[in-house]
């Protein structure tokens, strides 16, 4: 399915690339070393350079070198060598040096790419541009005082590492799955929080639209700060059905910074942007070239962790499953390593289909993660092993699960406390088969007639007399037996 | 290279320098010179140089990622024209 947008001239096609502003996870700044934590009391966590006072000199702070390749390397993108620290200057109250220290011409890392896992469990690759690392800037606030806006630059230097895509995405719904797979990648790898509301990632969003068919990019706009996957979806529709309404009524879209309004759904033009693509980038005289070797490099490599895309395909060659729900259970690291440890050793079809039906939506309205359930891999495991040597039945594994995401107790106990013991006496069916039999000779004489539909419904019934406990398997085989005598 | 006076002025404003108005014809002249002069090194063949971003030819240096700053918010406030709750403050400034 295409997305597109219905003008009144014909369809319209959106193109979309995005920026996203991640906070490098480090103890110490970019630059300094005050303390990067979250929270703090205002310009607690500020060194002198960081307030740019004079005479104060950068100096490069080694991990943030270090988790930007390893964000390169985990985009399967071009590790640079040798790159330039460069001054991106602009005036604002919260960037003391009245420039950011920046990369522009040679950043860090270059070209790669992120495989976006689309909700029908199809794939598309997007093309990452580059990732360079910056620094980021203070925090203003301007609700606490009628006229004047605080300065708080407890952030001010905190390393950023702004990761540009390629315009290749069509659609607002690749730019929730780019932005959820790029999460999902920086949480397995440890190089960023992902946390979109506190702000430790931050998303950019360039949109542009044409005329289906047309090949050409017509020139885009740029959304700012939007801070969440789905106002981003939001954005990008409300930005490009205005684009669409300009276009037609025969104006010229003008390259321009404009703000998202979740409250309207509507983008508006920031004015005090106008001069913000003039920046006047220049090397940073204060820093050499950063330069590192392929040793350095393949240190970096070995410590990464099995990433989702060979997770993912793991899932699936070792444990045969849908390429959708291995997607699903690599999103994050707790999530697979829960999948695998119930997996271990059984069915992973059947574990999949606990876990992301059962486990995943029973969390989810108790409001734990997977981190805190309160059923362990093991018990959960337990509970797909009575079931498969058929101890309990698939209904009866149900109430008993129930039972272990409220009290997080043992399922062997549970089955056993409560009598939940698959009947599998042939005897005790027999009787229970009779009866029912016998209470509705009408029905049973339907199915002998060659209503064979029927019989589903005498399988509920005498499911319901032994309180959900028989075997359904021989309640089936017995009752046939009984009624058409096969 | 020469400046004209709109481009004088938008550097200005860019900088947040205020150039009144009959000082920017002058300026423009100013750095005009400043800039032409400059131009002469456009005569030097550079084909087989690599750019230069610095004049000595060392790496740079890494830091430990350790704290080792901060914690002194009356010495970074102390050169503040303005503060209150241990903020700068600064004209309004808000979209």
């Amino acid at each position: 399915m295409t997305y597109r947008i219905q003008g009144e001239t014909g369809s319209w096609e959106v193109v979309i690339g995005l920026e996203v502003h991640a906070q490098v996870i480090s103890a110490s700044k970019l630059f300094s070393g005050a303390s990067t934590t979250f929270g703090a009391e205002p310009n607690t966590q500020v060194s002198l350079v960081d307030a740019a006072l004079p005479g104060m000199l950068p100096v490069i702070n080694g991990v943030c070198v270090e988790q930007a390749v390893r964000t390169g390397l985990a985009l399967r993108a071009k590790i640079n060598h040798r790159s330039i620290f460069a001054r991106k200057n602009y005036f604002y109250a919260d960037l003391p040096q009245g420039y950011q220290i920046s990369q522009y011409e040679q950043p860090i890392v270059g070209e790669g790419k992120l495989v976006l896992d689309m909700p029908d469990g199809s794939s598309r690759t997007v093309g990452i541009e580059r990732l360079h690392l910056e620094q980021d800037a203070g925090k203003s606030m301007h609700d606490q005082h009628p006229t004047r806006s605080l300065i708080d630059l407890n952030r001010a230097g905190v390393a950023l590492m702004e990761i540009v895509s390629r315009p290749d995405m069509r659609e607002p719904e690749e730019a929730g799955a780019y932005l959820r797979k790029l999460r999902s990648i920086l949480r397995y790898i440890g190089t960023c929080d992902g946390n979109m509301e506190e702000g430790s990632m931050r998303c950019d969003v360039n949109v542009s639209v044409r005329p289906e068919g047309e090949t050409e990019l017509r020139t885009r706009c740029e959304v700012k700060n939007v801070n969440s996957v789905r106002f981003v979806m939001q954005a990008i529709e409300a930005e490009a059905s205005r684009q669409v309404q300009v276009w037609e009524s025969g104006a010229e879209v003008k390259q321009e910074t404009r703000l998202f309004d979740p409250s309207k759904g509507e983008t508006r033009s920031m004015r005090s942007k106008e001069h913000a693509h003039d920046y006047r980038y220049f090397p940073d005289p204060d820093l050499l070239p950063l330069e590192f070797d392929e040793d350095f490099v393949d240190r970096v490599r070995q410590s990464l962790p099995e990433l989702p895309d060979d997770k993912k395909e793991r899932f699936i060659t070792d444990y045969g499953l849908t390429p959708y729900d291995a997607s699903v259970l690599v999103v994050d690291r707790e999530s697979a390593d829960y999948f695998e440890a119930v997996a271990q050793g059984r069915d992973g079809k059947t574990a999949a289909n606990w876990v992301i039906n059962n486990l995943f939506g029973a969390l989810a309205k108790a409001g734990h993660s997977v981190a805190d359930s309160p059923v362990s891999a093991a018990a959960l495991g337990k509970l797909l092993d009575l079931m498969a040597s058929d101890v309990i039945n698939g209904r009866i594994a149900k109430d008993v699960f129930d039972v272990m995401i409220g009290t997080g107790g043992d399922p062997e106990a549970i089955v056993e406390e409560r009598g939940l013991r698959q009947v599998t006496d042939t005897g005790a069916i027999e009787a229970a088969i009779d009866a029912v039999i016998a209470a509705n000779p009408g029905k049973a004489d339907e199915v002998r007639g060659g209503k064979e539909k029927l019989l589903g419904w005498f399988v509920g019934q005498v499911m319901k007399a032994t309180g959900g406990k028989a075997n359904p398997g021989l309640v089936n085989d017995i009752l046939k037996s009984r009624l058409l005598g096969g | 290279m020469a400046l004209d006076k709109t481009t004088v002025a938008n550097i200005a404003f860019l900088a947040r320098l205020d150039v009144p108005q009959d000082q920017q014809e002058a300026l423009a002249g100013e750095l005009s010179g400043i800039l032409t002069w400059i131009e002469q090194l456009g005569e030097v063949d550079t084909q087989d140089v690599a750019p230069m971003t610095c004049v000595a030819d060392l790496a740079l240096a890494w830091r430990e990622d350790v704290i080792t700053d901060g914690g002194y918010p009356a010495r970074v406030l102390a050169n503040a024209p303005e503060q209150l709750d241990g903020c700068y403050v600064v004209p309004k400034v808000v979209e």
